[in-house]
């Protein structure tokens, strides 16, 4: 038993190593376009540090680089930043942890340790494998993503001219590659295609910024549709089975 | 403080409340179905309009310019599964490579 834990264990630092290491490649693409969208290096590294959560790090850089005003590119930051609080649900009940250290775990709740810790959640364990797992994943993609930010940072500020480079490409490029494995029915291509159209179709009427942030509607309006299709679903099949 | 440095902070902050908030709001709030649902929703339509206007506006105008050519690399490259920062490197170079060879 002992033995089957040394394994496992190691299997799971492991993954965090290497979640880290890939997670790090998005960190030099965050600190160069930070820079070169007019950020300076300790505001590009400030919010490697304490933001700490890559979508909404990228969509405050890029609304403020495309001359969206700050309130509108806080706006969509935060609101990108909210599905972290379902990952704490998830997390906390396997964490279990109370006082500084649920400080600490907050921080860390993102994408890549509530996956990885989610995957190694068994009850009969006591949440062992998920406890080591999201610390493990949280504090190795913590030091990669800042240190990859801190080199990307550096870099960009050598490069000079963004357009010569393509970095105003290399933007919407970020933002696709982010939204990509979220594309995976129908719906969430008709969610995308619509708050791209819509953004679009308003831009020429607001502040840039504001059209982006508008598109949250869209996201509320696919929320609600979801639920009644789901209990119309639910109805549907209790009516077929009675 | 700059204004740069207030969106810095203020938007830290907002996102750090997020992350606390769902160890520390009543379940009730955040089991809501509907509350689920959206935020699932939500980063797909914000970054997908950040794609859209990344991709097509210079300020409140549309174009069609050498950013498009890279975000179609972009697609090509994901559809390829390939990661991450190959994505944005193969944008950045097609759009720089058509400014430069004098296309757009």
């Amino acid at each position: 038993m002992i033995h089957e834990w040394h394994i496992r264990r190691r299997t799971i630092l492991l993954n965090a190593l290497s979640v880290g290491l890939a997670t790090g490649a998005y960190g030099i693409s965050f600190g160069a376009i930070s820079v070169l969208g007019g950020l300076t290096v300790l505001q590009t590294q400030t919010l490697s540090v304490l933001m700490f959560t890559g979508g909404s790090q990228f969509a405050l850089v890029g609304v403020l680089a495309a001359g969206g005003g700050a309130a509108s590119a806080v706006a969509t930051s935060v609101l990108l930043g909210l599905r972290n609080a379902f990952y704490g649900v998830t997390m906390a009940p396997m964490l279990n942890v109370s006082g500084p250290t649920r400080l600490v775990a907050a921080q860390l709740t993102i994408d890549e340790s509530t996956a990885m810790g989610v995957a190694q959640s068994e009850e009969h364990d006591n949440f062992h494998g998920s406890k080591l797992a999201f610390w493990a994943t949280g504090l190795s993609v913590f030091v990669f993503w800042n240190l990859a930010t801190f080199a990307g940072a550096m870099g960009a500020q050598a490069l000079g001219d963004p357009k010569v480079w393509g970095l105003d490409a290399a933007i919407p490029a970020g933002f696709i590659a982010l939204v990509w494995p979220r594309l995976h029915d129908r719906r969430s291509w008709s969610i995308a295609l619509c708050a791209g159209a819509v953004a679009l179709f308003l831009t020429p009427f607001l502040r840039p910024g504001v059209p982006v942030l508008l598109t949250s509607i869209v996201a509320v309006v696919a929320g609600v549709l979801a639920v009644r299709k789901r209990s119309a679903d639910v109805f549907d099949r209790s009516v077929s089975s009675s | 403080m700059s204004t740069v440095w207030m969106a810095v902070i203020a938007a830290c902050i907002g996102c750090y409340i997020a992350k606390i908030a769902g160890a520390s709001v009543p379940h009730n709030i955040l089991d809501k179905p509907v509350v689920k649902a959206t935020s699932d929703a939500i980063p797909i339509a914000l970054l997908s309009a950040l794609v859209a206007v990344q991709t097509f506006a210079v300020g409140q105008t549309l174009v069609i310019d050498a950013r498009f050519a890279g975000l179609l690399a972009a697609v090509v490259a994901l559809l390829l599964r390939a990661p991450f920062i190959i994505v944005v490197l193969v944008a950045a170079a097609t759009a720089a490579a058509l400014r430069h060879f004098g296309f757009a």
